[in-house]
């Protein structure tokens, strides 16, 4: 080593253990800082002392003990790290990163009160929640969703192109859900009213992956947003429910009865806005309940597993098929939802690289057993086509939708299997799941969009 | 002879806020200043220290900037607060206590292991 390249090559050894430190949750850039100064003042001292750099840094790291030793110190002191804390306020370790993170903040806020706008301006109108509950049931995701979208698109910088298609869709489901001329208890309201937010989400979506909408990986993504989304979601349900039973009965206490301000105000604004704000936080904080979801999927797919399995027994057991009221086949259609949705998230939590496991398999008996039911309910929908009543809008959906569901179902079974055998790599099921996306879309905008006229608006 | 760990655990927070009461320092000038003070035989580790030195800091006791001298690179120095000279006040207190205690004992009485035999006999 000549004299020169000797305080680079040290350079370059702090730089390392630098790296090695921050990775650390327990350790903080200050801290890192703090203790690099340390090492350094120990190197410097072993130096003075003739060891060669080199030497130098090995003792004085060695002198410092081993970094768990050290870790495990610093969190006994700053427990509070390892809870990742909500930055609100832009407090973040560089500016830039700040007041990237507060404008976000800023347009999220625009967001959402638009959102709470859109709900409250079809009311000077008049058209009130009481007496166009209809008008309201129709619209829901039509107040909130464009915002999100809004919100998203911003975030991604979305090009002009990707903007003009988000706006399109969002105008054509305005247009699907009011202006065809349907009775309010018409089937093909309810059929409407059921697809229409499946349409407007995968919307969502598109603005979702608008700087890549190709890639696998970018629409795998919006699948996990889903899912963290809608736990935020939940989250904010319970704390909203909680806070208007707190202000109903603190206020009924001193004679004041909220109910309207509850009703009208603080539920559905409230809703709207934690549409967007759920949003803002999956894309803020992807950390803080990174690992909720994939634990719920962890602990719900083997329950799932053996709720269809025992049921696809006692079906055999007792030989009888599915015969069974309207609602319950619906019953039945949100049943593979939630399995597919099971699926999804669990693909989308899992690492792709990992080799197939006990897990895959149990995901394989989940997916066989959810097309066993497809088949069944599908034989039962088929017969009822064929009856005195003939297809009606509520069949001719479900019946499309259990082809599509059969249809996916079958192929992931099958690539779950030679995954599980090892013939194929996990990427295919990814591919083949992502890929998938857009059916699920161009359906439900059919049945939006197409049924009603089909089926002469009954 | 190395001083045990509970023992050195016990006594850190008075050394630390007593070599800050000296005069702001930083880390590494601590640690060797409580090397140079103990003859070596308090071995204290940074995983001791710093966690230490930040809860110091977060109780109120101490305050820390960062500084950077003549060029050098930048390093947190820490300085005794008022809150930590009464702290520090009131150990020595309670030091004294103990170590007057121990003292009493030990000078005034005949060695501990002819004593032990006596209290057998």
């Amino acid at each position: 080593m000549t004299a020169h390249d000797g305080p680079a090559e040290l350079e370059a050894q702090f730089a390392q253990w630098r790296q090695y430190v921050l990775r650390r949750r327990e350790l903080q850039a200050v801290d890192a800082d703090e203790l690099e100064d340390h090492l350094r003042g120990s190197v410097d001292e072993l130096v003075a002392a003739g060891l060669s750099p080199d030497e130098a840094f090995l003792v004085a790291v060695k002198r410092m003990g081993s970094l768990d030793e050290l870790s495990r110190e610093f969190a006994r002191e700053h427990s509070d790290r390892l809870w990742k804390q909500l930055v609100l306020t832009g407090d973040s370790d560089s500016p830039v990163a700040g007041t990237r993170s507060r404008r976000t903040l800023w347009v999220m806020l625009g967001c959402a009160a638009g959102a709470v706008a859109s709900v409250k301006v079809p009311a000077l109108f008049g058209l009130s929640f009481a007496d166009d509950g209809s008008f309201y049931a129709r619209n829901a995701t039509l107040f909130a969703l464009p915002w999100l979208a809004a919100f998203l698109a911003w975030r991604r910088g979305a090009q002009r192109s990707v903007i003009a298609v988000l706006v399109a869709l969002f105008v054509l489901g305005a247009v699907a859900a009011n202006a065809y001329p349907l009775a309010d208890d018409s089937q093909s309201v309810v059929v409407t009213g059921v697809h229409l937010p499946i349409a407007l989400w995968l919307v969502v979506g598109l603005a979702y992956v608008a700087d890549d909408w190709r890639s696998s990986r970018r629409r795998m993504d919006f699948i996990r947003f889903t899912g963290e989304w809608f736990i935020y979601l939940v989250l904010m349900a319970l704390g909203g429910g909680v806070l208007s039973a707190f202000l109903f009965n603190t206020f009924a206490a001193i004679g004041i009865v909220p109910e309207e301000f509850i009703s009208q105000w603080l539920l559905p604004c409230g809703a709207a806005a934690a549409v967007v704000v759920a949003g803002w936080l999956v894309e803020a904080k992807q950390s803080v309940v990174e690992n909720i979801a994939p634990v719920l999927t962890r602990l719900f797919t083997p329950l799932f597993t053996a709720a269809l399995l025992a049921f696809l027994v006692a079906v055999v057991w007792t030989s009888h098929g599915i015969d069974v009221e309207r609602e319950a086949l619906l019953l039945f259609d949100l049943l593979l939802v939630v399995v597919l949705g099971l699926l999804l998230y669990s693909l989308s939590a899992r690492d792709p690289l990992a080799p197939p496991g006990p897990f895959d398999k149990l995901q394989l008996a989940l997916v066989v057993s959810a097309l066993a039911i497809d088949v069944l309910v599908l034989v039962e929908i088929t017969g009822r086509i064929t009856d005195d009543y003939g297809s009606t809008p509520n069949r001719a959906a479900a019946l499309g939708e259990n082809v599509i569901l059969l249809v996916n179902l079958a192929w992931s079974a099958w690539l779950l299997l030679t995954f599980v055998r090892r013939r194929t790599p996990f990427a295919a099921l990814e591919r083949w799941q992502t890929g998938y996306l857009p059916v699920y879309a161009a359906w439900a905008w059919i049945v939006v969009l197409v049924f009603p006229p089909l089926f002469s608006f009954a | 002879m190395k001083v045990t760990k509970d023992l050195v655990a016990a006594s850190a927070t008075p050394m630390v806020l007593g070599i800050l009461a000296e005069g702001e320092s930083y880390g590494y000038a601590i640690l060797r200043r409580i090397n140079e003070l103990s003859g070596g035989e308090l071995e204290w580790t940074e995983g001791l220290l710093y966690p230490l030195l930040h809860r110091l800091e977060r109780l109120g006791h101490l305050e820390s900037s960062w500084q950077s001298v003549a060029g050098e690179r930048k390093r947190k120095y820490y300085r005794v607060t008022d809150r930590g000279l009464a702290e520090l006040a009131e150990q020595r207190r309670q030091w004294d206590t103990v170590v007057g205690a121990l003292r009493e004992l030990w000078h005034d009485r005949t060695p501990l292991a002819v004593n032990g035999l006596g209290g057998l006999a």
